[in-house]
């Protein structure tokens, strides 16, 4: 039976391999159609959530855009990446000192301070986790796969940090009741959602300059297209290593300090966190930055629209199935167009 | 001596010494001694089932899956609801309760016979949901697989607390059934799941062995060491990858089985990615993956480990005690990045695939720089 | 003056042992041409000479000094930069960037460098910012050439430049060579089209199984009877 399947399945596969061009704009076009109708949907019906959605889609978006370069740049799939992100989220909180407050936000220039130092520690943080685990395993010339168990080791040395100094209870950077404000088209934001969208757009816009305006960046995108060639062009590739590192580390510090804000923080989130970052990541075509930014907003808003829209079947109406609805839209992709939306083949 | 049959020596000597040592002196009496050591060596069994599992996907074929847990769950979940009896009360919903653990009678067959169908159900649905997975996966990227399971894995475990009347929500079930509890007194009845749990684990064991000797072990070995060329000799990769993919799975789903009759009871938090999946890639990696000794000495080794530190727990000073647990998950996960980067063949890593995997990656080196696996130059 | 000495390189992938002792020398001005069958070691001896892959045994010497082992980076440092036969431009980078690419290592100021380097290959300084994968085969080669000479290296190593390229592109690549050379530069090349490589060569190697078998002046290897009969087709 599981014979017949498989050469099935095979059968199916080969065509694909026969046409691979029609096979891959059939993909990318579905998945557009798919997503324009979501949007569509949750125009009419479910703004709110939209407005949730893009939320929780420029948080991701950040951690994707950290997952994507360092794929391109160091060929592997860094599992630590949500625990790293958790991490920056608790280091803030460490470091936030003092209330007050920014005019309508509920925390004050404590937390700007705070997330300033959340990406310092774990720019920096990063470089040394790299030169502890991963360059001495680049150097032995491991494959992919291993330098990915290695960062599982990481990812659980780091969430065994935050248990132990944090405790494993949810937490939140400042408490009380922050109300919502109505803004037109029955949608209720709060100032809080506004800072973060503000400034996940202002990263990601350093990160677009970075990208195509420096040196560095552009030695990143060189990597990351052909690491053979920036070798014998002689670009020092442990330097832009570090650079993604720090780019990276920074970004997901970031964006588990915007979590944070946005609802709590818990040790336990960061390893569940992998699969909408990874599904964002790979929807946009793993390497691909503007592709991690495109894919996070869909996760992102599929998530909570999915969740919110009220049919009586699930995932529908069921918050509880948000990871579902990024694993729905992850396997969606491997089956349809594996390269993602603006992947290379 | 070599060096590392040094280590493993030690390594399995200081594990079994702090495990004696401790437990001896905490217990009262010989008899919880002894009743301690049979629960110990129990859990190991159990594990050494997910570790062997776990090999036959990573060791011997490369196959990326960190989300063993959700194959765990199921199996767990399958024998519990297939074994289990019917609920008998409006606030204890669960899907199945086909009585097979009692309901045979009639038909000659006793207890053991309704758990030994119970796991061979949850090897077959285990496989199943493995199969399914494959289909969009494995044909892709290694890391796609390990994503694709991390995600099954959760998303089991939202249905299993979501939809209240499959499997009872997150007041789980209880009450699972026990093989052969009859034969003894309920205190004793330890001693007869030792035997089972072990029992089951040398079955597997000598399967996994005699199939990794056949024909078809031989080409998941190809498969590991160099795709290509065994593409090129006419072997269909796909197929055999997903084969391997879902005999572990399936041997997975029997672990589930096995640890749920042990336990007797299930909630969703049961399933937790810590012990469900770090901590037996801990166990392989510690073992040596590729060898499946090495994996059950894993298992040994690490869970050994883990109650060594669990024992140590009571003596320490206040302040630390409460966070000992979290002291033992982080060495559990630089257990992993020390093996890795010091003997990342593990403890009985064997030197032929030590070879091996060097040749593995010379032909990757060289393909990286641009030459032609087999045919020097082009 | 000796610009790039190799002396009895010994080297191969792995355990496979390819080069069993080759040596070669490249004289400050020269255009050197490596032929030889399939298989013989041209392009692994290139590798081995830029430290791309570990030397088993043997030594190489640029400019007088010790560079055995080296890592490629300390190589392009130094002045030794290096072509390879395929896959040698950053495709979804444009063509300002490649080249920009190729002066990574460069602290001081570029831009004077690059408008020679644009003056030498028109057909790139027409469109700065098309992207390098849009750009046909020759026009690739091109700018792999150009990406190469940022660094104005001294002596250049190029693994078949004219491979799959079209007949007229391969006239262009081999002119825009010459004119390189003609700059200064010494140019170290493995070469199928042997013919064309060798008539615009000072001198020549022919390599077979991973041993030196013939040397001499490019012409002097074009009119040697059994280069003719074996390597250039009779």
């Amino acid at each position: 039976m599981v014979q017949a399947v498989t050469s099935a399945v095979a059968r199916v596969a080969r065509i694909r391999q026969d046409y691979p061009q029609i096979a891959d704009a059939i993909g990318g076009a579905s998945l557009w159609v798919l997503f324009g109708v979501l949007l569509v949907v949750s125009v009419i019906d479910a703004r709110q959530y939209l407005v949730t959605g893009i939320i929780v889609g420029s948080i991701i978006a950040l951690g994707a855009i950290g997952i994507t370069l360092i794929y391109g740049v160091l060929k592997f799939a860094h599992f630590a990446h949500g625990d790293m992100m958790m991490f920056g989220a608790y280091v803030a909180l460490f470091a936030l000192v003092g209330g007050g407050r920014i005019g309508p936000l509920s925390f004050g220039w404590g937390m700007i301070f705070a997330i300033f130092v959340a990406m310092a520690v774990l720019g920096v943080g990063s470089i040394a986790i790299d030169r502890v685990v991963y360059r001495p395993l680049r150097q032995r010339g491991s494959s992919s796969v291993v330098l990915a168990i290695a960062s599982l080791g990481v990812a659980i040395v780091l969430r065994a940090i935050m248990l132990l100094w944090w405790g494993p209870d949810q937490q939140l950077y400042v408490s009380g009741i922050h109300p919502a404000r109505e803004f037109p088209f029955d949608i209720k934001l709060k100032p809080d959602h506004i800072f973060i969208v503000a400034t996940a757009l202002v990263l990601m816009a350093l990160v677009y300059l970075l990208l195509f305006r420096t040196k560095m960046g552009k030695a990143m995108r060189a990597m990351s297209d052909n690491a053979d060639l920036a070798r014998v062009a002689g670009i020092d590739t442990e330097l832009v290593f570090m650079w993604t590192w720090v780019i990276g580390g920074a970004l997901a510090a970031v964006a588990g300090i915007l979590l944070g804000i946005q609802s709590n923080l818990k040790p336990e989130l960061g390893f569940i966190l992998l699969l909408p970052l990874f599904a964002s990541a790979i929807l946009g075509g793993l390497g691909s930055p503007q592709g991690a930014l495109v894919g996070a907003m869909i996760v992102g808003i599929s998530q909570e629209v999915v969740v919110g829209i009220d049919l009586p079947f699930p995932p529908f109406g069921v918050p509880g199935y948000k990871p579902a609805v990024a694993f729905g839209i992850l396997i969606l992709i491997l089956l349809v167009r594996p390269r993602g939306l603006f992947g290379r083949t | 001596m070599d060096k590392g049959r040094v280590i493993t020596f030690l390594a399995v000597s200081a594990i079994t010494a702090g495990v004696v040592g401790i437990s001896a002196n905490d217990a009262q009496s010989l008899g919880g001694f002894i009743s301690f050591l049979t629960v110990f060596i129990t859990t190991v069994a159990i594990f050494a089932i997910f570790a062997l599992g776990l090999n036959v996907q990573w060791g011997y074929t490369g196959i990326f899956n960190f989300g063993i847990v959700a194959f765990f769950m199921v199996g767990a979940y399958t024998s519990a609801l297939l074994t289990k009896e019917p609920s008998s009360s409006q606030y204890v919903r669960y899907v199945g309760g086909l009585n097979l653990a009692e309901g045979l009678g009639p038909l000659g067959l006793d207890g053991l016979t309704g758990f030994v169908l119970g796991a061979l159900a949850a090897a077959v649905v285990s496989g199943l949901v493995a199969f399914l997975i494959a289909i969009p996966a494995l044909r892709l990227r290694e890391d796609y697989l390990a994503i694709a399971t991390i995600g099954v894995a959760e998303v089991f475990r939202r249905i299993a607390i979501e939809e209240e009347g499959l499997v009872n929500g997150t007041r789980g079930l209880t009450g699972i059934p026990r093989p052969l509890h009859d034969l003894v007194s309920p205190p004793d009845y330890k001693y007869v799941y030792l035997a089972i749990a072990v029992v089951i684990l040398f079955l597997i064991f000598i399967a996994i062995e005699r199939s990794a000797r056949s024909p078809w072990g031989r080409v998941l070995k190809a498969i590991r060491e160099d795709e290509l060329t065994t593409a090129a000799s006419g072997k269909n990769i796909f197929s055999f990858r997903t084969q391997a993919f879902v005999l572990g799975a399936m041997i997975m789903g029997i672990g589930g089985a096995v640890y749920s009759a042990n336990q007797g009871a299930i909630v969703p938090d049961t399933f937790s990615h810590f012990f469900g999946t770090f901590i037996i890639w801990a166990m392989l990696m510690v073992g040596g993956s590729g060898s499946n000794r090495g994996a059950i000495l894993g298992a040994y080794v690490v869970w050994g480990f883990w109650t060594v530190t669990g024992l140590v727990q009571p003596h320490l000073p206040e302040a630390l005690e409460a966070r000992t647990s979290y002291i033992r998950d982080l060495l559990i996960g630089l257990l992993i990045i020390v093996v890795l980067l010091l003997r990342p063949n593990g403890l009985m890593g064997e030197e032929r695939r030590v070879s091996l995997f060097m040749r593995r990656e010379t032909n990757r080196e060289a393909r990286r720089v641009g030459a032609p696996t087999r045919s020097p130059e082009e | 003056m000796t610009v790039l000495e190799a002396r009895e390189v010994v080297s191969g992938y792995g355990e496979v042992e390819i080069l069993h002792g080759v040596s070669i020398k490249v004289e400050e001005g020269e255009v050197v041409t490596i032929i030889g069958p399939n298989g013989a070691g041209k392009s692994t001896l290139m590798k081995s000479i830029f430290g791309l892959l570990p030397l088993k045994g043997g030594r190489v010497v640029f400019r007088e000094e010790d560079v055995t082992g080296r890592p490629p980076q300390a190589m392009v440092r130094k002045g030794m930069c290096y072509v390879p036969q395929s896959d040698n431009v950053f495709s979804s980078l444009t063509i300002q960037e490649n080249l920009e690419m190729g002066a990574f290592i460069r602290r001081d100021n570029y831009r004077a460098r690059m408008e020679e380097v644009y003056a030498l290959f028109p057909d790139l300084a027409a469109r700065p910012h098309e992207r390098a994968g849009k750009l046909s085969g020759g026009q690739r080669q091109m700018l792999a050439l150009a990406r190469a000479l940022m660094l104005e290296p001294r002596v250049l190593l190029l693994d078949e430049p004219s491979a799959s390229l079209a007949p007229n592109m391969v006239e262009h690549v081999f002119a825009k060579i010459l004119e390189i050379n003609r700059s200064g530069v010494a140019i170290l090349m493995v070469e199928q089209n042997a013919r064309h490589a060798l008539g615009l060569s000072h001198r020549g190697y022919v390599l077979a199984m991973g041993q030196n078998r013939l040397e001499g002046s490019g012409e002097g290897l074009l009119n040697n009877d059994e280069v003719g009969k074996l390597y250039l087709g009779g």
